[in-house]
C-alpha cells in the first residue's frame, strides 16, 4: 500500500480569475451556499456545475473533466489524489498548477508543516531540513487556520524546527488560541529555543489551555544525543528548554526515536527520565520511520526491534513505576513483550498507514499501529500473526 | 545533502570536564557505592571509582555515559547539569515550604496497658492530674492553627487517648470551627490500643472524618506477652476494634504499627501473617526507640540494630514473596526510604529529614501544657531530660516556639549537609537527623555516627534495598512500585 497522495500537479485548472497568489480553499457541496468566499464547491456530479455556479462559488473542485459551456473557475484533481470531504482545505498554487491537501477534517492527523529549516539535523530525520526561505509556509497557515472547523480535536505543528522564527510561530500560536481554543494543539520541537527564557515566557504567554511540545531527549548522555541530532551542545539546551517550559507550567511530551543508537541505553534514559523529569506529561518511545535520513544512514541505524525489546520492557516498566504517562508508538504488537503491548498506541498518520501479508489473520491487528508506508520500509524478523 | 559527523566531532573536550558533588562508601572488597546529592546512585569498582574522581574518562568508554547519567560529571560550559541537581534538590527540601504539618495532643498519660516497652512511661489509670484540661487544649489548637503548613493533622496520642474522649470530642469541634477563618485543612487521627473503643466512638469518628492508627505486634500470644493488660485480652480487643472500623469508616480508616521486640525477633512472618489476616494492606517493621518504659526496663538494650536488620531483611524477603504471589502488601519503612531513593518528593515522615523533623515538622502538647519538639523529647522529658522541651501553651505563641533557642540550635547542630560524617555520607540524601535521639543514647544532638544505631540502621536498611533494585530485578519491579 503506497501513502495517500495529498499533493500533486492538477492535470487541468482554469484559474485565470483568481490571480497568481498561493491560495487555500475550504471544500464545501455545491447543495449548500458558500458561507465565506474561500469556500470552494466540492463537485460530486455533472449536476453540482450548475447549482455551484448559482449559488455564487468561485472556484469548484472536481475528480471529472469542466463540461462544455460552463465558465466557473476550476481545478480538477488527479485521479490517484485522496478523497476529499466538506470542511477539507486545499492549498492552491496558480503558477505551478499544485494542489496540496492542508486540512482533512475527518483525520485525527493534521499536521502543518512550520518551516523546513532546522537547526538539528538528525541522522534518521523522516522530514530532511533544507535552507530554504520558506517564510510563505507560516502565511499559508495563517491562511488556512480560520477555515479549520473549530471542533477538529488535534493539530500538530512540525518542521524542521518550528521555532526557528520563533516570534512569527508565537504569533501563529496565539491565532490557534483564538480561532482553535478546544483542539489539542502539539508542536514537535527540538526544544533548544526554550533554553533561552525569552522564548519560553513567550510560549507560556499563549495561554492556549491544550497546547503542548513534543521534544525528542535521544539520551541522557551529552555526546550520544549531540551525536545524533549532528548538533554539539544540543542536549544541554534541549534539557534546559524542557526545564524552563515545566519552571512556567507547560505541557511536555519527551520523545525518544529508537534505533540502534538509542535503544542500547534506553534502560538508563528511561531511568534518568524517571529520575530527573518526572514531571513531564507523557514520553513516547518511537519505532523509527525508515524514510528520509533513516535511508541514508542505515548502516548506523537499523537494529531489528526484537533486539531491543528487553530494554523497551525495562524503559516502560521504569517510567510507568515512576508514575509517569509511556506509550509505544510505530511498532507492531507482535514484536513487542506482551508486558509492553498494553504501552502501544496506534500512532502512524492515517494517511501512511500500511499492514503486511502476516497481518491477515492476526487477531490483534484491530488494536495494532501497523506499519510506515512511506520510505523504504525495513520489516522485524518478529512479525508474526498474533 | 550535506554530510553527516562522526561521533568524535561530540565527544566535549576532557579538559572541559568536571567532577560535581560525589560521596561513595566501601560495600566490599571491590565494590563502592557510588552517589551524587539527591540520592542517585550507582556501583563501581575501585578503579572506576579512582577514574571517576581523576576525571579520567572519555565518552564512548561507559563509564563516561554512566557518570554523566548520574549527574556525576559535567563540562563547565553546561548548565543542564547543575540546573537538574539544584531542582532536584529544591524539590526535595520543599517539605520547608510547609512548616509543622503535624501536632500531636497528649490528651492523657493515663493507660490501662501495661507494657513493658513504653516509651511514654504512662501513668495508671486513675490518677486523673494526668488528663489534658480545655482551657490547655484551647491554647494548644491556637498554637497549631497558626502554624504555616495549609493541611494541619492533629494526632491524639496517650497514654491511652480514650480515656479522655470527651476531649478529643471538643478539640475536634473546636479545630474545625477555627480552622475556617484561616483558611486551613484539617485531619484527624487517634492513637490508641482500641481497648475502649465503642458506638460513640466510632459514630463520631465516622462523622468527623477521624482515622485511628492502632498497635499490633503480632499473633495474639506475642501481642499479648508485649502489651499486657488487666484480661489479657489486648489481642482480642485491638483485632475486633480494627475489624470494627474497617466496617463502620471504611478499609482505609485504620493503620496499625508493630513495636520489635526480643521476643518478636524470630517471628516476622507470623508477624506479618498476622497483619494479613486482618486484612491490613502493610506493615510499619519498627524498632525500638530508646525512651521511656524501654529503658528503664532494659527492653531497648535487649537487641541491637543488627538483630533488628537480621528481622527487617528476612520479613522484607517474606513480604516481597507475598507480592510475587499477587496479594499487593506494602512494608512502609521500605517504603520511606524507597521514595527517597527514588524520587524527589519529600516524605512527612518526621525522622527522615534535614533540617530534623523536631518543631518544623511536628510539635507536641502534653496533658500539661508544655510544648515538645517532637514525641520522642516528651518521652526524654518523662524520664526527667528537658533537653528538647520548648515552652508553654500558655506563655508562649507558634513563632516563639520555632524560634526558640533550643529548637534553632538543635536544628542547626545537626544538619546532615554539614554534620561531620553525614555531609560526606553516600545515604545523606536519603536519611535524616535525629538529634532527640542522639540527644538520647549520646548526649549530643550529632552524635558519634559510627556509634550510632540510627545511623548503623539507615545505612543497612539503604544498602539492602540498593542491592535488591540493581540485581532483583523481579524485586526492583515491586518495589519501584511501592515509592509511588
Amino acid at each position: 500500500m503506497r501513502p495517500l497522495v495529498l499533493s500533486a500537479r492538477s492535470p487541468a485548472t482554469d484559474l485565470a480569475r483568481l490571480g497568481t497568489g498561493r491560495q487555500s480553499w475550504r471544500l464545501r457541496s455545491a447543495l449548500s451556499c458558500p458561507a465565506d468566499d474561500r469556500d470552494a464547491a466540492l463537485i460530486a456530479d455533472q449536476n453540482d456545475w450548475e447549482l455551484a455556479y448559482a449559488r455564487g462559488y468561485k472556484l469548484a473542485i472536481t475528480r471529472d473533466p469542466r463540461p462544455g459551456g460552463v465558465s466557473l473557475s476550476y481545478v480538477r484533481l488527479p485521479a490517484a489524489f485522496a478523497e476529499l470531504g466538506e470542511g477539507d482545505v486545499l492549498g492552491i498554487y496558480p503558477q505551478s498548477g499544485r494542489v496540496r491537501v492542508l486540512y482533512r477534517r475527518s483525520s485525527r492527523h493534521n499536521f502543518f508543516l512550520v518551516t523546513e529549516r532546522c537547526n538539528n539535523y538528525c541522522l534518521m530525520c523522516s522530514q530532511p531540513p533544507k535552507k530554504v526561505h520558506d517564510g510563505w509556509l507560516m502565511d499559508e497557515i495563517a491562511d488556512t487556520l480560520p477555515l479549520v472547523d473549530p471542533t477538529t480535536p488535534a493539530l500538530t505543528f512540525t518542521g524542521g524546527e518550528p521555532l526557528t522564527e520563533w516570534r512569527r510561530f508565537i504569533g501563529l500560536l496565539d491565532l490557534t488560541r483564538d480561532l482553535l481554543p478546544d483542539t489539542a494543539v502539539h508542536v514537535l520541537t527540538n526544544g533548544r529555543a526554550f533554553a533561552s527564557p525569552d522564548v519560553a515566557i513567550a510560549w507560556a504567554a499563549v495561554r492556549h489551555p491544550k497546547l503542548s511540545a513534543g521534544i525528542p531527549i535521544y539520551a541522557a548522555v551529552d555526546h550520544i544525543h549531540d551525536y545524533v541530532v549532528q548538533a554539539k551542545g544540543a542536549f544541554d539546551q534541549t534539557v534546559l528548554g524542557v526545564l524552563r517550559l515545566k519552571d512556567r507550567g507547560q505541557r511536555v511530551e519527551i520523545r525518544v526515536v529508537l534505533h540502534a543508537i538509542t535503544a542500547p541505553r534506553l534502560r538508563e534514559t528511561c531511568s534518568w527520565i524517571g529520575r530527573n523529569l518526572p514531571f513531564v506529561d507523557h514520553v513516547a518511545l518511537m519505532g523509527m520511520e525508515n524514510t528520509g535520513f533513516a535511508i541514508a544512514n542505515n548502516d548506523v541505524l537499523w537494529i531489528d526491534p526484537i533486539d531491543y525489546q528487553e530494554q523497551l520492557k525495562a524503559g516502560v516498566d521504569l517510567l510507568s513505576a515512576a508514575g509517569i504517562n509511556v506509550s509505544v508508538y510505530n511498532l507492531p504488537l507482535c514484536v513487542l513483550d506482551p508486558s509492553v503491548r498494553p504501552f502501544a498506541v496506534q500512532s502512524i498518520s492515517d494517511w501512511k498507514n500500511t499492514f503486511v501479508a502476516e497481518c491477515e489473520g492476526c487477531s490483534a491487528r484491530r488494536d495494532c499501529a501497523g506499519f510506515f508506508s512511506t520510505g523504504r520500509p525495513q520489516f522485524s524478523r518478529g512479525i508474526a500473526a498474533i | 545533502m550535506a554530510g553527516f559527523a562522526s561521533p568524535d566531532a561530540f565527544s566535549p573536550g576532557t579538559s572541559a570536564l568536571q567532577l560535581l558533588p560525589i560521596r561513595f562508601e566501601r560495600l566490599g572488597a571491590d565494590r563502592f557505592l557510588v552517589g551524587n546529592m539527591v540520592g542517585d546512585m550507582t556501583e563501581m569498582t575501585a578503579i572506576e571509582l579512582d577514574r571517576l574522581c581523576a576525571l579520567d574518562l572519555a565518552p564512548g568508554d561507559g563509564l563516561y555515559e554512566r557518570a554523566f547519567e548520574k549527574l556525576f560529571i559535567g563540562s563547565v560550559e553546561q548548565r543542564a547539569q547543575q540546573q537538574l541537581l539544584a531542582l532536584r534538590l529544591r524539590s526535595r527540601l520543599s517539605f520547608l515550604r510547609a512548616a509543622t504539618p503535624l501536632h500531636l495532643f497528649v490528651v492523657t498519660l493515663r493507660c490501662e496497658h501495661t507494657c513493658t516497652y513504653c516509651q511514654v512511661s504512662r501513668q495508671s489509670t486513675d490518677r486523673v492530674r494526668f488528663d489534658m484540661d480545655q482551657a490547655t487544649a484551647s491554647k494548644a489548637l491556637d498554637i497549631a492553627l497558626s502554624a504555616p503548613a495549609p493541611l494541619i493533622k492533629i494526632e491524639f496520642q496517650g497514654g491511652e487517648p480514650l480515656l479522655n474522649f470527651e476531649l478529643i470530642r471538643w478539640i475536634v469541634l473546636t479545630a474545625k470551627e477555627r480552622a475556617v477563618p484561616r483558611g486551613k485543612q484539617l485531619q484527624f487521627v487517634i492513637t490508641t490500643n482500641l481497648a475502649l473503643l465503642n458506638d460513640e466512638v466510632l459514630d463520631f469518628c465516622a462523622k468527623h472524618d477521624v482515622l485511628f492508627s492502632t498497635s499490633l505486634d503480632g499473633p495474639r500470644d506475642l501481642h499479648n506477652k508485649n502489651r499486657p493488660r488487666r484480661g489479657q485480652n489486648s489481642y482480642e480487643l485491638a483485632v475486633a476494634g480494627i475489624a470494627r472500623i474497617k466496617e463502620c469508616l471504611g478499609p482505609d480508616s485504620v493503620s496499625a504499627l508493630m513495636t520489635t521486640t526480643e521476643a518478636s525477633l524470630d517471628r516476622v512472618e507470623e508477624v506479618v501473617d498476622e497483619y494479613l489476616r486482618q486484612g491490613l494492606d502493610g506493615i510499619f517493621l519498627r524498632p525500638l526507640s530508646p525512651y521511656g518504659f524501654a529503658i528503664k526496663t532494659k527492653q531497648f538494650h535487649k537487641y541491637h540494630a543488627q538483630d533488628w536488620l537480621r528481622f527487617w531483611k528476612r520479613g522484607l524477603r517474606y513480604i516481597l514473596d507475598i507480592n510475587k504471589s499477587g496479594r499487593r502488601f506494602r512494608e512502609f519503612y521500605s517504603t520511606l526510604i524507597l521514595r527517597r531513593m527514588l524520587s524527589d518528593k519529600p516524605i512527612g515522615y518526621v525522622d527522615l529529614r534535614s533540617p530534623a523533623g523536631i518543631g518544623l515538622g511536628a510539635l507536641v502538647y502534653n496533658y500539661d501544657g508544655t510544648v515538645f519538639a517532637s514525641d520522642e523529647a516528651r518521652m526524654l522529658a518523662e524520664m526527667g531530660d528537658r533537653r528538647f522541651e520548648l515552652g508553654s501553651v500558655r506563655e508562649h505563641s507558634y513563632r516563639d516556639l520555632v524560634l526558640s533557642d533550643t529548637l534553632v540550635s538543635a536544628v542547626a547542630d545537626s544538619l546532615t549537609q554539614t554534620a561531620p560524617q553525614c555531609s560526606s555520607c553516600v545515604f545523606e540524601p536519603n536519611c535524616g537527623a535525629d538529634p532527640v535521639y542522639h540527644h538520647a543514647t549520646q548526649k549530643d544532638p550529632v552524635g558519634i555516627k559510627p556509634l550510632s544505631e540510627f545511623c548503623e540502621r539507615q545505612k543497612g536498611l539503604t544498602t539492602h534495598l540498593f542491592e535488591l533494585l540493581e540485581h532483583s530485578p523481579e524485586d526492583a519491579a515491586i518495589l519501584r512500585r511501592w515509592a509511588q
